[in-house]
């Protein structure tokens, strides 16, 4: 069925792949709220290894800057800031639970399927091994992507200062 | 090898999607929409490498996508407290006020 080689790039993802799938995995189960956050900068941390095997090494300094930092700290403040029961899971809804799990699993089942039918194609030709893909990503990002650019910083500015309007505490 | 890395995409996805249907804290359903943001990241990933026609156009891709999803999380989380001032509770399903 999987009909793989073992290379080092197998392996590697085969390591990754156990890290992120045991922290997802871990996050859903835990019970205390900060255990969760950080299984899932575990998960955040694996992901970014498997941009480094994809050849996006500046995508994985950025996901463990945005996501490994920064997302998971503001989770953390978010939930510290918030009053959270210690241990959550009082009440368990043990149908809604199957449900959903059987609904993701069905989900699951069906990309799967999807996956396995589907002729993927060898590349044409190969992303070039020798070529700074940082570099190319900041040329790409200043021409043909400039306009995207400029409206994401627009997008992250008008969200951020509706962060803090909106996290403000009201003046009465 | 595509195909690998597409089933890890799939597996995270579908536990994210179960995660942010089942939890009742807020801040962890916040956490698992992040989490399916990053499997549709690592699937754009992995096509600008596999893909019939090789190109960085995925990986500008999923750098938009990245600061989209830190956009989302900062207003998420200052809609939280907001939220959280006005009820003090953080679990969503005790946001009934338009269904009574």
């Amino acid at each position: 069925m999987f009909n793989v080689n073992f290379t080092g790039e197998f392996v590697a993802f085969f390591i990754f792949s156990v890290l992120i799938i045991s922290g997802a995995v871990l996050m859903v189960s835990f019970t205390k709220v900060v255990h969760m956050v950080v299984s899932l900068a575990a998960v955040f941390i694996g992901i970014a290894g498997m941009f480094v095997l994809l050849q996006a090494e500046f995508l994985a300094f950025v996901q463990v800057l945005i996501y490994a930092g920064a997302v998971s700290i503001l989770m953390i403040f978010g939930i510290m800031m918030t009053k959270h029961q210690d241990a959550e899971a009082d009440r368990s809804r043990p149908l809604h639970e199957t449900l959903t799990a059987i609904g993701a699993l069905a989900l699951f089942g069906i990309l799967f399927y999807a996956i396995r039918q589907s002729e993927f194609p060898e590349p044409e030709q190969p992303l070039s091994q020798a070529t700074d893909n940082t570099m190319e990503i900041g040329k790409l990002l200043f021409t043909n992507y400039v306009v995207p650019f400029e409206l994401v910083s627009v997008l992250l500015t008008v969200a951020f200062i509706g962060a803090i309007v909106l996290a403000k505490k009201e003046a009465d | 090898m595509l195909s690998s890395y597409l089933t890890m995409a799939a597996i995270l996805f579908c536990i994210g999607l179960y995660g942010a249907l089942v939890k009742r804290n807020a801040v962890i359903i916040l956490l698992s929409i992040e989490l399916m943001l990053n499997a549709v990241n690592l699937n754009l990933v992995a096509f600008s490498k596999y893909g019939v026609v090789p190109s960085l156009t995925g990986q500008m891709f999923t750098l938009f996508s990245i600061a989209v999803a830190a956009a989302e999380a900062a207003v998420g989380i200052a809609v939280l407290i907001a939220l959280f001032r006005a009820r003090g509770t953080v679990n969503v399903d005790e946001y009934d006020e338009m269904r009574r």
